[in-house]
C-alpha cells in the first residue's frame, strides 16, 4: 500500500485517495477547430513514462481536493507531492 | 385550506441506529478492558464552506461565537456544546447539540439566537449573517449519525481498523479528522481521554455500529497472554 502525503492532510494509506490521471494536460484553446483525432488525442491519449509521471491524486476520504504527485513508474516512490495550481519541480531523471 | 394540524415532526424522526440502541448498550464491557459504545442521534451539523481570511468567514466566526479551526485535525469550541471541525482548507462542520438555537449558539442578540429551535434554524442563521459574500451554510444534520465510543480500551477498538496514529502523542483530546474506519469515510474526533465520537453517513451507520460491535467482543473475555 503506498503512502501518499496529502498537502492538507499528511501522510494517509492510499486507499483514501483516487487517481486522476496523469497531471498537467492543457484544455485545448479551442476544441471546435479539432479534428476528431486531435480531440481524441486530447481525450485519451497519455504519456506512459517508465520513471517519473505527474499525476492527479484527490484525498476523496479526507479534505476532498484534488492535488498533484509525482510518482516514480518503476518503483512507485512518491517524489514530489505540491497544490494543483504550482509547477512541476524540476527533478532529476524526469521524463 | 387545510390546516398543518403536526407542526413538531420530532416525534416521527427515527435515527439511523434506532433499532441497534439495546443491542449497543448491551456490548458494553466495564472493568480494566472496559468499552462501550452509543448513539448520540440528532446532533445538529451545519455544513460551511468559506475561505478564511474573508470577510465572508468574519461573519461566520462573528455569528457562531468561535473562530474556525485554521488546519488538519483542528477542532474550536467543545465537544459537549457547539464545536466546528476542520474539514478541508474551505470547508467547517458545525456540531451541536439537538435543537441548538437561540440559547446555546452566538452571541447575545446575534442572528443565530433569532433564527429558531430547530436545526435548520441555525443553518439558517450563518446563511444569514453570509448575506452576499460567497460561502455557504447548509443543514446537514441528517448525513452523518455520531456513534459515541469509550473505555480504556476503545482505542484498541478503534486501531483494528483505522489506520492512523491514535496514541495521544499524536492524536490530542480535540482533535477531528476525516478519514475510513475499515472501509467506512467517517469524521473521528476525539472528545476525552477515553472517547472518541465516530461520524458515519447515515446510510454507513448500521455497518459501523454493528461492526464495532463485533470488534468490541474480545474486551468481555480475560486478555489472551
Amino acid at each position: 500500500m503506498l503512502l501518499i502525503e496529502c498537502p492538507n492532510c499528511g501522510p494517509r494509506d492510499e486507499t483514501e485517495y483516487q487517481y486522476g490521471g496523469e497531471a498537467h494536460v492543457p484544455y485545448p484553446e479551442d476544441p471546435s477547430q479539432l479534428s476528431d483525432k486531435e480531440w481524441a488525442e486530447y481525450l485519451f491519449y497519455r504519456n506512459n513514462p517508465k520513471g517519473l509521471l505527474a499525476e492527479r491524486w484527490a484525498h476523496t476520504a479526507g479534505c476532498r481536493r484534488w492535488f498533484n504527485v509525482v510518482r516514480d513508474t518503476v518503483t512507485y516512490e512518491i517524489k514530489a507531492v505540491y497544490r494543483i495550481g504550482e509547477p512541476q519541480p524540476t527533478l532529476g531523471g524526469a521524463q | 385550506m387545510a390546516e398543518q394540524l403536526l407542526t413538531d415532526i420530532t416525534a416521527l424522526r427515527r435515527s439511523p441506529l434506532s433499532h441497534l440502541h439495546e443491542q449497543m448498550s448491551a456490548a458494553g464491557v466495564t472493568g480494566d478492558r472496559g468499552v462501550a459504545l452509543r448513539e448520540i442521534p440528532f446532533l445538529t451539523m451545519v455544513g460551511i464552506r468559506v475561505e478564511p481570511g474573508t470577510p465572508a468567514a468574519e461573519a461566520v466566526t462573528a455569528v457562531a461565537g468561535m473562530p474556525l479551526p485554521t488546519g488538519h485535525g483542528q477542532v474550536t469550541g467543545t465537544a459537549g456544546a457547539t464545536a466546528i471541525l476542520w474539514i478541508g482548507p474551505d470547508e467547517f462542520l458545525l456540531v451541536g447539540p439537538e435543537g441548538v438555537g437561540p440559547a446555546e449558539i452566538g452571541p447575545a442578540g446575534s442572528d443565530l439566537r433569532e433564527a429558531g429551535t430547530d436545526d435548520a434554524g441555525t443553518a439558517a442563521g450563518l446563511a444569514r449573517a453570509l448575506g452576499t459574500e460567497p460561502g455557504q451554510a447548509v443543514d446537514l444534520s441528517a448525513n452523518r449519525t455520531t456513534l459515541e465510543l469509550s473505555g480504556p480500551c476503545a482505542r484498541a477498538v478503534l486501531e483494528k481498523a483505522c489506520h492512523l496514529d491514535l496514541h495521544p502523542r499524536a492524536f490530542a483530546v480535540g482533535t477531528a479528522v476525516a478519514t475510513t474506519l475499515g472501509p467506512v469515510q467517517v469524521l473521528l474526533w476525539r472528545t476525552a481521554e477515553l472517547t472518541w465520537r465516530i461520524m458515519p453517513r447515515a446510510s454507513f451507520a448500521e455497518y459501523t455500529a454493528r461492526w464495532l460491535l463485533d470488534a468490541m467482543t474480545e474486551f468481555a473475555s480475560p486478555e489472551v497472554p
